[in-house]
């Protein structure tokens, strides 16, 4: 007895609603941690090394007050150095369109601002102000502000010659080519770049919080792993992780609105 | 150069040639020496007349129109539009560009793209707002649809649409329905000529194709292959309004088989 197979059908691709896109992703999840919650369980898996979901998610409850407590300066710090990271960002690339000598002159700084590593510059940018809140703003700052300016450039830049052509034609000047080209030929590239500088200015306030700060994700990592405390070092991990996407996500939320017109395509980023 | 006043260029049909050059060729410097576009082109174009310039690949076609728009200076010849130099032509926005790849801002909407050239400084208005030019070229209803929601021939539409908004003396077109099938392409054409004699604007036309050159022009320009400029410049001796049928006459047949022999 055969069993006989429908005929294909090719029907046109509908888009995955809400639900169905994260279910998928959400099934591999669950799948793994049922498997890491009975591997642990029978191969006896001490906790320091690798805690049971079950313990991070019950930490993840108990601990819950003093995680976001934790919380907030971390995305404090991250919030405000992502801004000023990006908008300086953004101010230079503007400067370096409208003056080459500005370019010439200051360009090879920022390049130099990249070589140095975040982790080497990090300490001193502690000994000079301090556990507050401003040396972690500006290493996120920091951290953010080198793609973000290439990426602009490289966004200011990527006009077409029948662009070109095209404004010459009426007679633009280099303003009216600024505004009403240029500007918009960055904001793909902008967003690229925004949204890679999200996970890094989390990350980059985390790493001034191990260096030096009473309080924020960073420290409590630092604290949980000199108390070998795994099950609060996991659930930090995950809290910082689930800032980290909500932010990529709302950055990602934000990009779809300004970029409405664009059917979505990837765009190259130089990190 | 002398700054002409948009007016002087650009309202006074009739009395001197939307076009003429005598002696023009154009050289592009490079570092494996110079290579010549064309060499000593002489033309002349009525003022509202309809010239398409026929030619093999690499002949220079577009670099003629280029040197007409004051995109590309000519090494050497003279050239007047309008009866003033290209770039016064060019200021005075009495010169209208369409390109091979309509060259729409995807930003924009179909309506904002037309009215584009009306938002740069000193753009005259010419005689139709960007809505009716949009209606003329028969795209009443999609003004709000972005350009990768239209296809090629209604982006060719819009970019047509585009280099009509500030009332242009003259209107250049690169091989504009190049891309396009050839339905689309002949009913293109029709709406052209119609828009051509709706607005009285000068057109000097690229194309490759020799049936499109003849239904449409009053006379065809026909460029060697290689530096050489011009082969011919050619009569067609059917009036206006031409019917589509036009293209199975006699008369038609004849002279598209004599330009395609001269293509060679
Ligand atoms: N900017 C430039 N620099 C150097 N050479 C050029 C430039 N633009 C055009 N040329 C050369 O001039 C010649 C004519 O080019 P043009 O684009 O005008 O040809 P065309 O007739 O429009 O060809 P096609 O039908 O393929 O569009 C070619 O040999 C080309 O290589
Ligand atoms: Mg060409």
């Amino acid at each position: 007895m055969t069993t006989e197979r429908p005929p294909e059908r090719t029907r046109p691709k509908r888009k995955r609603t809400g639900m169905r896109k994260w279910l998928d992703p959400l099934i591999v999840v669950a799948l793994l941690l049922g498997l890491w919650e009975f591997a642990s369980v029978r191969f006896g898996i001490p906790e320091y090394v690798a805690p049971r979901p079950s313990v991070i998610a019950e930490c993840l409850a108990e601990e819950s007050g003093v995680l976001l407590r934790n919380l907030v300066p971390t995305a404090q710090a991250s919030l405000l150095g992502f801004a000023i990271g990006n908008g300086s960002a953004i101010l230079l690339a503007i400067g370096f369109v409208h003056s080459k000598r500005l370019e010439r002159s200051v360009y090879p700084l920022a390049v130099m601002s990249k070589t140095i590593p975040t982790v080497a510059i990090s300490p001193l940018l502690v000994m000079i102000f301090g556990s507050g809140l401003t040396p972690k703003v500006l290493i996120a700052a920091l951290i953010c502000f080198f793609p973000t300016l290439v990426n602009m450039l490289k966004g200011f830049e990527s006009v077409t010659a029948n662009e070109v052509e095209l404004f010459r034609i009426m007679s633009a000047s280099r303003r009216e080519v600024f505004l009403k080209l240029r500007l918009y030929k960055s904001l793909p590239y902008l967003f690229a770049a925004l949204r890679i500088a999200t996970t890094n200015a989390v990350i980059g306030a985390i790493v001034a919080e191990w260096i030096g700060s009473a309080d924020g994700i960073g420290a409590l990592i630092v604290q949980a792993s000199f108390n070998f405390d795994a099950p609060l070092l996991y659930a930090s991990m995950l809290v910082a992780g689930g800032y980290a996407l909500l932010f990529f996500g709302a950055v990602g939320v934000v990009e779809r609105i300004v970029l409405r017109w664009k059917p979505m395509g990837a765009v190259a980023v130089a990190a | 150069m002398t700054q002409l006043e948009h007016s002087e260029v650009a309202t006074d049909p009739g009395t001197r040639p939307a076009l003429s050059l005598s002696g023009v060729t154009v050289e592009f410097e490079s570092d494996r020496g110079t290579v010549c576009a064309f060499r000593d082109v002489d033309l002349t174009l009525r003022d509202g007349g309809f010239l398409s310039i026929l030619g093999p690949s690499g002949c220079g076609k577009s670099t003629l129109l280029r040197v007409i728009a004051d995109l590309v200076q000519p090494t050497a010849g003279t050239v007047s539009v309008l009866g003033s130099s290209p770039g016064a032509a060019r200021t005075a926005r009495a010169i209208g560009f369409v390109f091979q790849d309509a060259s729409l801002l995807p930003w924009r909407t179909a309506l904002q793209n037309v009215a584009l050239p009306l938002e740069i400084r000193g753009a005259p208005r010419g005689g139709r707002t960007p809505a009716e030019l949009l209606e003329l070229v028969g795209l009443a209803g999609r003004e709000n649809a972005f350009p990768h929601e239209l296809s090629g021939g209604m982006r060719q539409r819009v970019a047509i649409a585009r280099a009509l908004v500030t009332g242009p003396r003259l209107l250049l077109m690169d091989e504009p329905f190049g891309a396009l099938d050839e339905i689309t392409r002949e009913r293109l054409n029709q709406e052209l000529l119609r828009i051509w004699q709706d607005t009285g604007t000068s057109v000097v036309f690229v194309t490759h194709s020799v049936p499109e050159a003849v239904y449409l022009s009053e006379q065809v320009l026909v460029l060697h292959a290689g530096p050489r400029g011009v082969r011919a410049l050619r009569d067609i001796p059917l009036g206006y309004p031409r019917d589509p049928a036009i293209r199975d006459s006699p008369e038609f047949v004849a002279v598209a088989a004599e330009l395609r022999a001269m293509l060679g």
